[in-house]
């Protein structure tokens, strides 16, 4: 199904083609398409809704020179898409790789996400959702640039081909696509435009270095929190110590007099009240903040404390809650004898993301329109909330996307809790553009996590060793209660982000049964790369190998055999992990042991097998394999490097200091020394990344790389110990 | 507020700030050179690392007032530094990146390590780069860029 609005449809109706000429800054002109479009791309099904169309000029723009620029309707973090996106376009358009330059668009009907109808990064969509469209805008664009070279050469369109930005006549014409541009946007648009085969393709299924490579790589890329406007002010929070708590008083004499800082004063937050402090530079605003005296009214908020909590919801997960998925026998499991019964009780803490660039939004506000940057995966929410608080419309406020360092979910608030903020701070510094800035501290204590779980599994396993009957209780905060995804994601009172991987699981067990708690806490969640994959797949992926050593089976067979007919993906994934491991597997030195794990989300299939040791207490991670069936890999060298990191990345609920923990209210953690993600001697050494060769529909590759890996690590680190490790983060082995 | 002289990629630079702001804050908000990045403020995540008098060195936690007038060199003169470029080439040819937030430190640590140790083996790497924090975990290929430039540097 695709989601259409009226507000989109409006730009195809009744408008003619035009040419649009537009000065650079630079002072070089911009020759850009701007067609008037069908509404049917490509034959459709009459009953199906039309198929949105979406203008190229919005999209590609053919300078003078040469250069293609390609807008990139998504937020870049890292994932990768500000390269992947315009390839697909590029390749469809026969366009000039060398030639083509990315651009992160700003906040738009236009760019919104074409299945959602929202501008996002999110569910490790992009890919998924927008190949059919860069395609289609690829297509068109090469389309009315081939009719009107054939028009100049009065020849047949279909006679003419198309190679890395020229057009090729019949008779041996030739004409650059620059050349060509002002007359194609003269052209009338073809009522359909037809795709390449996949044998055809020149840029997608190959390794593709990213755009954003060299760029990143001698300082000179800005991200939000390098922008420097003229006049520019920087502000800087002082927030409650428990969430929610507002301020009673405050004492600003010595910040005041910290050279640079300028206004000090009292702003709501999405929970409680702050002070902010504002000031000409980072560092004045910094020490002005830390200066302060607050007093803050505590007798309203709820104090948090993660011991009580743990025990609260290991109460609650001895019975069931919500049921999120229920089938077969239900009486079963209560036939077992305690010695065909596998009881398992599982703990994961709150996790920080911690981006490596501190959260950040810039706005300037001049009364009847106000300007904002920031690394945004909700550009459509931010500049909403952003025109609410200033009393604006939403297009009232342009909002430029910032090249992001990081995210992983941290920069999608659906309350939009940092674009308020910034707004707030903008509003009473009105005319000077200000730039909020978390410090670290601010983002390590400020709330957003991964909401803590306790999972509690009951097993009851058959004669063969196979699960006949499982019931599994899941006790973590809903994600999305009280925010506008509640409707969407909630059903029957189970958050699915808290059940997927588990309610969904590719197992085939007979008797199964999940459900889930969702209590309510006064601490901020959210969703975290992968989401609730992490720990889903991590409570699976433990078990089934539990499952597997109980049963003396080989971990891979094991799972072969109770993975469904139809877990074909999957299967596809464990067969090729499998094959390209084995030689290192059947020969691990002494003190070694390998890990298997597998698992499918956002459409992705994963397997690894991992090469562990232990030094110091902790593991050391000598080689992962990874297989992956993500469809067809558009950017392999892409998919590769996602995979290679995003394995580390997921040790992050593996590290010894891993863990967001809450003592009468307060985060005990503040900073890097004390919430320690993986560092290079805690990740794997080497990876090898292999693609299941496919033609399907591309799925993502920014979360699905995640949850398999700590499963596999502990499953290695069980076979070393005869331990089996259940409670997150992993201190000691 | 102090008036300070310092030579930042080889040019002289005069700065009035106040003597505890650390070399970072002078670098990116007083002599907009911003690729030295903030991640962490206490020395932990090594996102701001330059080289001060030609050791790697975690700007965020130096104030100013103790540069003296030692050399401060940053990820900008890389291009212009014999190992810098070779390091700076190896990252983009083995497309390391992601986020790219953090490369500017990693590639600092690097060409330190590379002007210290030119063939390093892998505790030498894991010592020098340990410091540095990834959060998109590059980890994987900044070990295969930095092996690919010290033979690159022959």
């Amino acid at each position: 199904m695709r989601a259409t609005t009226s507000a989109d449809d409006d730009f195809l109706l009744g408008r003619r083609s035009f040419l649009r000429v537009s000065a650079t800054i630079a002072g070089g002109l911009i020759v850009s398409l701007h067609l008037d479009l069908p509404l049917h791309a490509q034959e459709a099904d009459e009953a199906a809704p039309a198929p949105k169309v979406y203008p190229p000029d919005a999209f590609v723009q053919i300078r003078p020179d040469g250069k293609i620029l390609i807008k990139v309707n998504r937020l870049e973090f890292g994932q990768g898409v500000q390269t992947s996106l315009p390839m697909i376009l590029a390749d469809e358009m026969d366009a000039d790789w060398s030639q083509v330059i990315a651009e992160l668009a700003p906040a738009a009907e236009v760019y919104k996400d074409p299945i959602y109808g929202f501008q996002m990064v999110g569910s490790s969509s992009s890919i998924t959702h927008s190949f059919q469209q860069y395609r289609e805008l690829g297509a068109r664009t090469r389309a009315m640039l081939v009719a009107a070279a054939a028009q100049q050469w009065d020849v047949s369109p279909a006679r003419c081909r198309t190679e890395a930005s020229v057009v090729h006549g019949p008779g041996g014409q030739s004409a650059r696509y620059a050349e060509l541009a002002e007359a194609a946007a003269k052209q009338a648009v073809p009522a359909s435009v037809s795709l390449k085969d996949p044998p055809q393709f020149r840029l997608v299924g190959r390794r593709v270095r990213r755009l954003d490579g060299r760029s990143k790589c001698d300082g000179s890329l800005r991200f939000g929190l390098d922008l420097d406007l003229p006049g520019m002010k920087t502000a800087v929070v002082a927030r409650p110590p428990v969430f929610g708590a507002r301020v009673k008083s405050f004492d600003d004499k010595d910040a005041r007099r910290i050279a640079g800082v300028g206004d000090v004063f009292e702003i709501p937050l999405a929970r409680g009240t702050g002070i902010a402090v504002v000031a000409d530079r980072f560092w004045a605003a910094k020490q002005g903040r830390d200066t302060l005296k607050v007093e803050w009214d505590l007798s309203a908020v709820e104090r948090p404390d993660s011991a009580q909590l743990w025990s609260k919801y290991k109460t609650l997960a001895r019975a069931p809650g919500n049921v999120a998925a229920s089938r077969g026998d239900q009486t079963k499991i209560d036939t077992f004898a305690a010695s065909d019964r596998i009881v398992a009780e599982y703990e994961f803490p709150y996790l920080a993301h911690t981006p490596m660039e501190p959260l950040n939004t810039t706005i300037r506000f001049d009364g009847d329109l106000a300007e904002t940057w920031a690394g945004s995966q909700f550009q459509t929410a931010d500049q909403a909330a952003i025109a609410e608080v200033l009393g604006l419309k939403p297009e009232q406020v342009t909002f430029h996307t910032e090249m992001a360092g990081g995210g992983f979910g941290r920069r999608a608030t659906p309350d939009s809790h940092v674009a308020r903020e910034a707004a707030t701070i903008a509003k009473r510094v009105r005319g000077t553009p200000v730039k909020l800035v978390w410090t670290r501290e601010d983002d390590v204590q400020g709330g957003y996590y991964r909401p803590m779980h306790v999972h509690r599994v009951d097993i009851g396993v058959g004669p063969d060793g196979m699960p006949l009957a499982w019931r599994h209780v899941i006790v973590g905060q809903s994600i999305t209660a009280g925010t506008p995804f509640e409707p969407l994601i909630v059903k029957d009172g189970v958050d699915s982000t808290a059940v997927e991987g588990t309610a969904d699981t590719r197992y085939d067990i007979p008797a199964f049964h999940v459900s889930a708690h969702h209590p309510t806490v006064n601490v901020p969640v959210l969703w975290w790369r992968s989401v609730g994959h992490a720990h889903s797949a991590f409570v699976m992926e433990t078990l089934i190998d539990e499952l597997a050593t109980r049963a003396k089976a080989d971990p891979v067979a094991y799972r072969r055999k109770l993975l469904k007919p139809d877990a074909r993906k999957l299967r596809g994934a464990l067969d090729l992990m499998d094959q390209k491991s084995a030689p290192w597997r059947t020969t691990l030195p002494a003190g070694h042991a390998a890990g298997i794990a597998c698992h499918e989300c956002f459409g992705t299939a994963v397997a690894c097998a991992v090469d562990v040791s232990i030094e110091n207490e902790r593991p050391r991670i000598h080689r992962v394999t990874v297989a992956v069936d993500l469809g067809l890999a558009v950017n392999p060298l892409g998919v590769e490097s996602q995979f290679q990191a995003g394995v580390a990345f997921g040790l992050s609920q593996l590290m010894a200091k891993g863990a967001i923990t809450l003592r009468d209210g307060r985060v005990e953690q503040r900073n890097f020394d004390g919430y320690t993600p993986p560092y290079i001697v805690d990740a794997p050494v080497a990876v090898d990344v292999h693609i299941v060769p496919s033609g399907e529909a591309p799925s993502g590759s920014g979360e699905p790389p995640v949850p398999v890996i700590s499963p596999a690590v502990v499953n290695a680190l069980a076979r070393l110990t005869g331990r089996r490790y259940r409670s997150l983060p992993l201190v000691a082995v | 507020m102090e008036t300070y002289k310092l030579t930042v990629n080889g040019q002289p630079k005069e700065v009035t700030v106040d003597p505890g702001t650390p070399l970072l804050w002078v670098l990116r908000e007083d002599l907009r050179i911003t690729g030295t990045k903030y991640g962490c403020g206490i020395g932990a995540c090594g996102a701001c690392t330059v080289h001060l008098g030609g050791i790697a060195t975690r700007s965020c936690v130096v104030p100013v007032s103790l540069v003296g007038d030692r050399p401060i060199v940053t990820i900008e003169a890389m291009a212009e530094d014999p190992v810098g470029r070779v390091v700076q080439d190896a990252w983009v040819a083995h497309d390391v990146v992601q986020c790219g937030y953090c490369q500017s430190g990693q590639i600092m640590s690097a060409v330190a390590l590379l002007k210290t140790a030119p063939r390093p083996t892998d505790t030498n790497i894991e010592e020098s780069m340990g410091g540095n924090l990834c959060r998109c975990a590059t980890y994987v290929r900044i070990r295969e860029a930095i092996q690919a430039a010290s033979q690159q540097l022959g």
